[in-house]
């Protein structure tokens, strides 16, 4: 084998790259899932317990049955079950979706770091992922060129989610139901049924987005896992202004802003770790403070969505 | 086929120990326009949500074509081609006209083939009499074309009964006369049965066969409207002649102009323009009125005038600038009634004699320093409350308990019980009895008689016929048409209020 060639700066953006199909991955499958529970009108700040919960029983799925895949499914229905628990509880009279939220963020963060005790020593079997990278000699390309499973599920799923909100009846109804749910009413559906399931679906995909942390990157399971991908996902998709697409392109742009660091580090920049480190928070507040006008409110919101009204 | 005939016996509908509806009976025949008369309150929407299956009636029965049918829930309505055009739209408001009649019918979750959809549509437009653009959102319509889209929906559906609440109250008078002579002519096809709900004398004389006129829920009577007078129909409604408060317009306008906009621009909410360089000018002692129909910028004047908005241009009071501050608008004598007042001029959880004290809080004698002194506010709440007679509830009571009406009242003792020189008034008599009505506009007269400078906004143009020495007319921000009392031609009115001369 040649002996590795230093790439010198060129590192940077080929790390970046890489780094940003790793990072963005998590964020990837959280915005695709709270995109649509926003559409339906619910926010869901729970997110992140999600996440690290779903992050947990993959995990330990996939130590107990020997499949990493197994692991994702666990991971997913445990995400859909917290969210039909959101969706259950925001769907009594008078419940404040954003309180339920935060309550449920704080019970799933507390619950897998409680259960997953057992399983921070013990290894678990990873994720494949897909060597893109083999055309070249350059072990860096290799690694950089490495991308997981979820990622490529993720970039299929962004394209298929928003023709299936334009051009289908079920898109169309959680449209209707998170923009008027008088109207949605008045045409015969269901409004907390639709958005229960919404809140179900954006849980499975919170799930899968914590499995990917502790079955690939970094992949074990430990109680500083997540830095805060579901929440600060929940301000992705107000940036993306509910559009899955839009989702993607910001996902990649946030997972870049999180690689910046360890880039940086890989060519020897060691000054200013910690301020790197931060890009990702930084960029967050960057967005919300140039998205959100103090004389205009968000165009495209839905208008059912509690902090727009 | 003729269109469906519609008879209610008996109905009676009861929420807890209000009777809504007390044994309520009356026909619809088939292939006519029948008009539904009453107060605010009297009934009228508690009916065609009977009918509609939004409530189940206590008693009582309902006979389509002549066959007894029940009704359970708007579902079934709607299977038997009963449809309601409601006052609030029913349209989703970021789906294009085309998405929403396409979710109209019936739950569906599959690929929708938007070619086909298309394409049915077109053919069924092609059958009405009139159209609506089906691409652009609900959202980016006009009022108007927002209402003929609920009625499209309607016929698509298949209604052939078709109920109208207040079809016409946000639309201008072309607007509403084209609408009704639409429909009226469908009917006259025999394609259609109309029940209009409506308060207007006007409407009913014009395009409805009969009326019925319900009163605090009981039938009060009905007729040909052939036969019935306008008089007659306000007698009906209100069980003796209306009040015809002494209109007395003492004075003239005189002096420089109390309030005066100069190039007043201003951006709404989502950031697109809402005025466009309106100048006005108003003298004391007359009043000024804003006709227009709702979404034109009169929302955005009020504020910039209450000191909600941030405008460019000036503004002056009594010749100096103003700026809204707390401190100008006493030394100035300048007061707001803003529409629909619990939401806009009170806090609905407080007391009525803590709403009363908003603009005497913070001076003597209710406040000393920085105590506030409970017996002042509330000797203050009392005595406004018998001058200004709000009844309903005590001082201490929330607001919000109150009814609309004395909730106007309430918010009139609190702006008009010390001098005032510059009143701003935006849609006052909204949603209120014929008894409220008429003594706001009463107190709304007597104010310009003692000489203060009224600037009047409202949608009604009845109202300002009524009221105002001045009208002028606002459409898309700007000030378009100006007309004197005298000189005042409802037509010419709507046609700048819908934006062509």
């Amino acid at each position: 084998m040649a002996p590795p060639i230093a790439l010198g700066w060129w590192g940077v953006p080929l790390a970046i790259f890489a780094g940003a199909i790793r990072v963005s991955t998590p964020f990837l499958f959280v915005s695709l899932g709270e995109v649509v529970t926003e559409k339906a009108g619910r926010i869901n700040l729970g997110l992140e317990g999600t996440l690290v919960m779903g992050a947990m029983s993959g995990y330990a799925t996939s130590y107990l049955t020997g499949s990493p895949w197994l692991g994702v499914l666990a991971a997913g229905l445990v995400g859909a079950m917290l969210g039909l628990l959101h969706g259950g509880l925001c769907g009594l009279p008078r419940v404040n979706d954003i309180a339920v939220g935060i309550a449920l963020m704080l019970f799933g963060t507390g619950l897998a770091f409680y259960l997953g005790k057992p399983f921070v020593a013990p290894k678990a079997p990873n994720l494949p992922s897909l060597p893109l990278g083999a055309w070249s000699d350059l072990p860096q390309v290799h690694a950089a060129l490495s991308v997981n499973a979820l990622f490529f599920i993720g970039i299929l799923a962004a394209p298929l989610l928003r023709w299936m909100l334009a051009n289908t009846g079920l898109g169309l109804m959680i449209r209707m139901v998170g923009d008027s749910a008088d109207a949605a009413r008045a045409m015969g559906y269901h409004v907390n049924r639709v958005r229960l399931w919404a809140t179900a679906y954006g849980g499975f995909m919170a799930g899968v987005g914590g499995s990917f942390l502790s079955l690939y990157y970094p992949g074990s399971w430990n109680e500083g896992l997540s830095s805060g991908q579901g929440i600060t996902a929940v301000a992705l998709v107000i940036f993306a202004r509910w559009d899955p697409m839009t989702c993607l392109w910001a996902s990649l742009l946030f997972g870049g802003a999180g690689a910046l660091g360890p880039a940086l580090q890989s060519v020897g920049v060691t000054q200013g770790y910690y301020l790197f480190n931060a890009a990702p928070y930084i960029l967050t507040l960057l967005i919300m403070i140039i998205s959100c006008a103090p004389d205009r409110t968000l165009v495209g919101a839905p208008g059912e969505l509690s902090i727009t009204r | 086929m003729t269109a469906p005939s519609l008879e209610v016996i008996g109905m009676t509908k009861r929420f807890g120990a209000l009777t809504a509806l007390d044994n309520v009976s009356l026909k619809v025949a088939g292939g006519s326009v029948h008009a539904l008369l009453g107060e605010n309150g009297a009934g009228k929407s508690t009916l065609v949500k009977c009918i509609m299956g939004f409530y189940r009636a206590d008693a009582g029965d309902l006979l389509l074509d002549e066959r007894e049918v029940a009704i359970r829930n708007p579902r079934e309505a709607q299977a038997l081609s009963i449809g309601m055009v409601y006052q609030h739209f029913t349209l989703v408001p970021s789906m294009t006209v085309l998405e929403n009649l396409t979710m109209g019918k019936g739950l569906r979750v599959g690929r929708i083939d938007w070619r086909a959809e298309r394409t049915a549509l077109g053919d069924f437009l092609a059958t009405m009499p009139f159209r609506v653009p089906l691409d652009r959102p609900v959202a980016s319509l006009a009022a108007g074309e927002k209402q003929k889209a609920e009625i499209l929906k309607q016929l698509w559906l298949g209604t052939r009964f078709l109920i109208l609440d207040e079809p016409t109250s946000v639309l201008t008078p072309n607007e509403a006369d084209e609408m009704l002579s639409l429909l009226r002519g469908m009917v006259a096809e025999g394609r259609l049965t109309v029940l209009i709900i409506t308060h207007k004398f006007r409407e009913v004389q014009a395009f409805a066969d009969e009326v019925s006129v319900l009163r605090r829920g009981r039938l009060a009577g009905g007729g040909r409207t052939a036969d019935l007078g306008v008089d007659a129909m306000a007698r009906l409604m209100v069980g003796e002649a209306p009040p015809r408060e002494a209109t007395l317009r003492e004075g003239t306008a005189s002096g420089a102009p109390l309030l005066a906009l100069d190039a007043v621009s201003a951006r709404d909410d989502s950031g697109m323009p809402a005025l466009r360089g309106v100048s006005l000018a108003v003298r004391g002692g007359e009043i000024v009125g804003i006709a227009g129909v709702s979404g034109n910028g009169q929302a955005a004047l009020v504020e910039v005038l209450a000191g909600q908005r941030r405008h460019t241009g000036t503004v002056q009071v009594q010749g100096e600038p103003y700026r809204a501050t707390r401190a100008e608008m006493l030394r100035r004598k300048l007061a707001l009634l803003p529409e629909e007042p619990l939401r806009n001029a009170c806090v609905a959880r407080m007391t009525v004699a803590e709403n009363i004290a908003f603009r005497s809080f913070d001076r003597p004698p209710i406040c000393n320093g920085v105590r506030l002194r409970h017996g002042a506010l509330r000797a203050q709440a009392r005595d406004l409350m018998l001058r200004y007679q709000v009844r309903g509830a005590g001082p201490e009571a929330p607001i919000a308990a109150l009814s609309g009406g004395n909730v106007q009242r309430a918010v009139l003792a609190r702006e008009l019980s010390s001098p005032v020189d510059v009143l701003v008034v935006a849609n006052p008599v909204f949603g209120l009895d014929f008894a409220a009505v008429a003594e706001i506009h009463a107190q709304l007269l007597a104010a310009r008689n003692r000489g203060t400078a009224v600037l009047l906004v409202s949608e009604d143009l009845d109202e300002l016929l009524e009221l105002a020495d001045r009208i002028l007319v606002m459409s898309a921000g700007e000030v378009v048409h100006e007309t004197g009392r005298e000189t005042a031609d409802r037509m010419v009115i709507g046609r700048y209020m819908a934006g062509h001369a």
